[in-house]
């Protein structure tokens, strides 16, 4: 798998998730995403910046356009240094909610994905990637 | 001394330039992929002179490593060569044959030069075996792929051929599902339904599934997802065409589809007329005809 | 800051919401949908959504909790005009926006709404006459 294009952002306010989900957007047509898998990995990459914000305390976010083969797809890797999560399988479960929105942040980005990995410390902070294909 | 196999390759090839070229071109001219063809003859030599002229770049920066960052452009020219081949319905013998061709005029051409000396015709030959059969295998990995790509886009296509959302009536719509559904096909179906329901400006869909073989899990999560998103848009689906066996292999699944679901898609309709404030009638002649 | 605007026409408050919404936006919506339809007594909230192109689910709590206010002021909801790709990935998302009623386009939810009222003030079956009975 080869990187093609990387970008990074900021998730440190309500304007940059905006922002996220605009360059998302953007990358998503470069690379021809159907305008429902568009869709998808905006809303995921929506869900996943709040939860950057609202728990991570802010951080960034890393877009990237991979290829493996002949298959086009755009990997999201968001990284804070927050608190950490200290159950994850507890944090991915629908309407497990520490703070606003519908607690479906983790899991249905998770859903909204064709790959989906979270690796956490409590205390140093938190990674998610996620990538969609064509 | 051990003779270098890249240095004898890489002088022969630039010294007999002219006569390897011709002969490529010849065995080229004599394959079949010009006489089906697909091809122009001027394509082909223009073709074959840009390749060796980054053969020779190749042999020169990167040596025998056909993998190297030396033959990027090489490896380029020959992927978009073979995808164009691929997508143009080359066979796979004729695609190969466009690098495997060029070994002979090489051994030859090395045969004349090397003259006696034997331990520099077989170390140029081993270099020009090593590097050629690599880049005939890297063009048919880039062929292969291609066909798959073509392969998938028509399965795509046939899936989208396959579901046709029909008209029923004002606000009304039916998609009378055949054949098995598996999980790309149900996708392409959903955002077609989900089109069409705002293209019509629908208010009920009818997803007819006398069709359809058996019913999985899988297959009802998407059936399910299908109404629920129609929902969302502001339009009801009725399910209709649901067989015995399948309605019991589901009970047994566990699986519920919690939707509105008749036996046919007559009763369906009628359901849908009745909904949208519409009845049918019988004409009062033909009532009279059978009393 | 920006504010989404807010038509009245008839008993019914409509919106439609055209740009991509940031969350300030979504809060401010909901607080000045409250404070109008208290104001107004409007009788329905029409929010037209086609122009957006998605909905997480930030948005959708903010959808639903106008829908729950609203009824507890006794306006009824319609969220009108959704795209089939924000639909199905909202399903995927998991989310049902439970208590909040759809329609196609803004003359589909209008009809539903006023077919509400008229059904409530001709007196048949609805909530608030059944309490005064």
């Amino acid at each position: 798998m080869t990187v093609t294009k990387t970008e990074t952002l900021p998730v440190r306010s309500g304007d940059d998730v905006v922002r996220v989900r605009q360059r998302v957007r953007a990358l998503a047509i470069e690379i021809g995403l159907g305008l429902v898998d568009q869709t998808k990995i905006v809303t995921a990459a929506s869900e996943l910046a709040r939860n950057t914000l609202d728990y991570g305390g802010g951080g960034d976010v890393r877009i990237e356009i991979v290829q493996a083969g002949m298959r086009k797809g755009l990997r999201l890797t968001f990284e804070d240094h927050g608190p950490g999560i200290a159950d994850i399988e507890q944090a991915m479960t629908d309407r497990f909610t520490t703070g606003r929105g519908m607690g479906l942040g983790l899991g249905g980005a998770k859903r909204l994905s064709n790959e989906f990995h979270i690796e956490s410390t409590p205390g140093s902070g938190t990674r998610v990637t996620i990538a969609r294909w064509k | 001394m051990k003779t270098d196999g890249a240095e004898v390759l890489t002088r022969t090839l630039t010294e007999d330039e002219a006569a390897i070229l011709d002969a490529w071109n010849t065995s080229l001219r004599e394959g079949s992929s010009l006489q089906s063809g697909r091809i122009r003859e001027a394509e082909l030599k223009t073709q074959a002179k840009a390749v060796f002229g980054q053969l020779q770049d190749a042999l020169g920066a990167g040596g025998l490593d056909a993998d190297g960052t030396g033959f990027v452009p090489l490896r380029e020219s020959l992927a978009d060569i073979s995808r164009s081949r691929a997508i143009q319905g080359f066979t796979p013998t004729d695609t190969a044959n466009f690098v495997f061709s060029l070994k002979e005029p090489i051994f030859e051409a090395l045969k004349r030069a090397s003259g006696t000396d034997a331990t520099s015709l077989a170390a140029g030959i081993w270099a020009a075996g090593k590097v050629l059969d690599r880049l005939g295998l890297q063009t048919m990995e880039v062929f292969l792929a291609s066909r798959e790509e073509v392969i998938g886009r028509q399965g795509q296509e046939i899936a989208e051929l396959s579901t046709p959302v029909v008209r029923l009536w004002d606000g009304i719509l039916a998609l009378p599902l055949i054949g098995t559904l598996d999980s790309a096909r149900t996708g392409v179906v959903m955002e077609n339904l989900l089109q069409a329901i705002v293209d019509e400006e629908a208010e009920i869909a009818i997803i007819d599934i006398t069709g359809v073989p058996t019913v999985d899990t899988l297959v009802a999560q998407h059936l399910l997802k299908t109404v629920a998103a129609a929902r969302l848009m502001g339009a009801d689906c009725i399910v209709s065409g649901i067989r015995p066996q399948i309605a019991q292999t589901m009970v047994h699944l566990g699986v519920e589809l919690n939707v509105v679901s008749k036996a046919t898609l007559a009763d369906a309709f009628a359901v849908a007329l009745r909904r949208t404030g519409r009845k049918v009638v019988r004409q009062q002649a033909s009532t009279e005809g059978r009393g | 800051m920006d504010r989404i605007p807010i038509l009245k026409l008839g008993g019914v408050l409509i919106v439609t919401i055209q740009v991509d919404m940031h969350d300030r936006l979504a809060l401010a919506l909901e607080e000045d949908l409250t404070a109008m339809i208290a104001r107004t007594g409007a009788r329905g909230v029409l929010l037209e959504i086609s122009a957006l192109e998605i909905v997480d689910s930030f948005i959708g709590r903010m959808l639903v909790s106008i829908a729950a206010v609203s009824r507890v002021l006794d306006a009824e909801t319609v969220v009108a005009g959704m795209r089939p790709a924000v639909a199905i990935t909202l399903v995927e998302l998991g989310l049902e926006l439970t208590g909040i009623r759809t329609a196609l386009n803004v003359e589909r939810g209008m009809a539903l709404i006023q077919a509400r009222i008229s059904e409530e003030d001709d007196g048949h079956g609805s909530d608030r006459d059944r309490h005064e009975d």
